[in-house]
């Protein structure tokens, strides 16, 4: 009877159903993944990269991979002797596509930091983020202290640098915004001394308007950006570890640096944002801030 | 046309790419949504049915796809599945399953829902005229639950042409992706193109809809 077989096949569906619910919440971590020489052998490697993070990980109007971290990516698929099947990746998913092995590398401006580094294995970092400060060129906030008490300073609500001046810095009054317009609005305004955020977008900001500098470029923890792997690939963590360090002797981050994100940051930060060879100097900067 | 960010549109290949994620947008929807009416057709009818067991089962799938969000399923079929049993569906094949998995439920419960609405009477008659079982339903409840069903189901199938965005989420580039990328793209070159771009996203979903829409108020027309 036809509504047998269709019963059994619905039901089916529905208990598929249900055992997909169930898995999430069993959550079997079997961390499959690729290693290196099964990547050589396949002469692909799969490489998970922003593709709308101007000046990072984008696509240009060729509809070609361009950016920091994909410059990166270019030199591994060539020094490995392999093609690259770039995956387009999102910040929420990045974790997840190298714990079930459907990319080999992210490359997607991933920010070291405890937590990830349970869930995935990092390689050396090859750039520094911190937070920086942009102020009026005519009254430059070159050190907190700086900041006077009727000053306010700017920031993002949520982002690291309201985290960051509330901890360390309790006196000094906030005005918060929602958007980057509108912080952007409100510093050219003048409603604030000063703007907290990322350096990189305060970096940006500066090169874009000028009459602002950024008197403090690099504040607070000097978190670092590198490649992850899947947790317990060795062989291919190992690779990239021996890669970035090789890379650091022809300087290829700096060449990286001047190739993509010259125009944005400009040449006076190169030193700031770049880490060569896997060895990060912004540790220093910011010990010499606290 | 500096001002709206339209000059970005026809950059190298920037348009055609757009409608290029336009196209993937257009597939996943079109087979899930060929895949939910069969189905749904099915599972409506069964539901509408006298089997008690049945009727539980297909209310607990429905409320499944009712309290997951479409996100967690793209998450669960396309990373859970790996994780779980080891396989490794396409990005393409988990969107297109978990947007069939949505619409076959809701298609079933309006299909339900429609076959339900048909007055008892209908059945009676049709029985008294000496129709059997497969006929009453093929001449006489079917084309009235199809009219009534046309309103409904446009209504899931342009709510799920518009839901394709959330296939980014699995490394999908479709047609917002692609928008989005061409505007990180051009974000120090034209600050303005967001709005000349998503404008130019939604008219092509308005495209794609309106026929549809169009479409579904001819039917309703002929079938009434």
């Amino acid at each position: 009877m036809k509504t047998a077989i269709l019963r059994r096949v619905l039901s089916a569906v529905v208990i598929f159903t249900l055992a997909l619910s169930l898995s999430v919440i069993a959550y079997a971590d079997d961390g499959d993944f690729r290693t290196l020489d099964e990547i050589k052998d396949s002469g692909v490697i799969n490489i998970g990269v922003f593709s709308d993070k101007s000046p990072f990980g984008y696509v240009d109007e060729n509809g070609d991979y361009q950016g920091y971290d994909v410059y990166f990516a270019e030199r591994i698929g060539q020094d490995l002797g392999v093609d690259i099947n770039y995956v387009s990746t999102e910040a929420a998913n990045r974790i997840e596509y190298l714990q079930t092995g459907k990319v080999d590398i992210i490359l997607a401006n991933f920010t070291v930091t405890e937590e990830r580094a349970e869930e995935v294995d990092f390689a050396l970092p090859y750039m520094n983020v911190a937070l920086g400060v942009v102020s009026p060129e005519d009254a430059v906030i070159e050190s907190l202290d700086d900041i006077g008490e009727d000053d306010q300073v700017i920031v993002i609500s949520g982002t690291t640098a309201e985290t960051y001046l509330v901890k360390n810095y309790p006196d000094i009054k906030l005005q918060k915004y929602d958007a980057y317009a509108e912080a952007k609005t409100a510093l050219e305004n003048g409603n604030g001394a000063a703007w907290a955020n990322d350096n990189t977008e305060v970096i940006a900001f500066a090169i874009e308007n000028p009459g602002f500098t950024v008197g403090i470029p690099s504040l607070g923890s000097a978190d670092t950006i590198a490649p992850a792997v899947t947790k317990g690939n060795d062989t291919l963590l190992d690779w990239l570890n021996e890669e970035i360090e090789a890379l650091g002797e022809e300087e290829f981050f700096h060449a990286d640096y001047e190739a993509t994100l010259l125009d944005t940051y400009g040449a006076d930060y190169e030193d700031t944002l770049v880490v060569e060879g896997g060895v990060a100097a912004g540790t220093d900067a910011a010990a010499a801030n606290d | 046309m500096q001002s709206l960010g339209l000059d970005v549109l026809f950059k190298g290949k920037n348009f055609v790419r757009l409608l290029g994620g336009l196209w993937v947008a257009v597939r996943i929807s079109l087979i899930s949504v060929a895949i939910s009416i069969a189905l749904g057709l099915i599972m409506g009818m069964l539901m509408a049915g006298k089997n008690r067991v049945l009727k539980a089962m297909f209310r607990v799938y429905l409320e499944i796809v009712r309290i997951m969000p479409q996100m967690v399923l793209l998450f669960v079929v396309y990373f859970g599945t790996t994780r779980v049993f080891g396989w490794n569906l396409s990005p393409e094949a988990s969107a297109i399953i978990v947007f069939s998995f949505w619409g076959v439920a809701e298609m079933g419960d309006l299909v339900r829902g429609a076959l339900v609405s048909i007055p008892r009477i209908q059945y009676e008659s049709a029985e008294a005229l000496g129709l059997t079982t497969a006929q009453v339903y093929l001449y006489v409840i079917l084309p009235q639950t199809f009219r009534r069903l046309v309103p409904l189901s446009i209504n899931l199938i342009t709510r799920m042409i518009k839901t394709t965005s959330l296939v980014m989420m699995i490394g999908i580039v479709e047609v917002l992706k692609v928008a989005q990328q061409i505007i990180e793209a051009n974000r120090r070159t034209s600050p303005n193109a967001a709005f000349g771009v998503f404008a130019t996203v939604f008219l092509l979903y308005f495209l794609i809809c309106w026929p549809i829409s169009r479409l579904a108020g001819y039917l309703e027309k002929r079938w009434a």
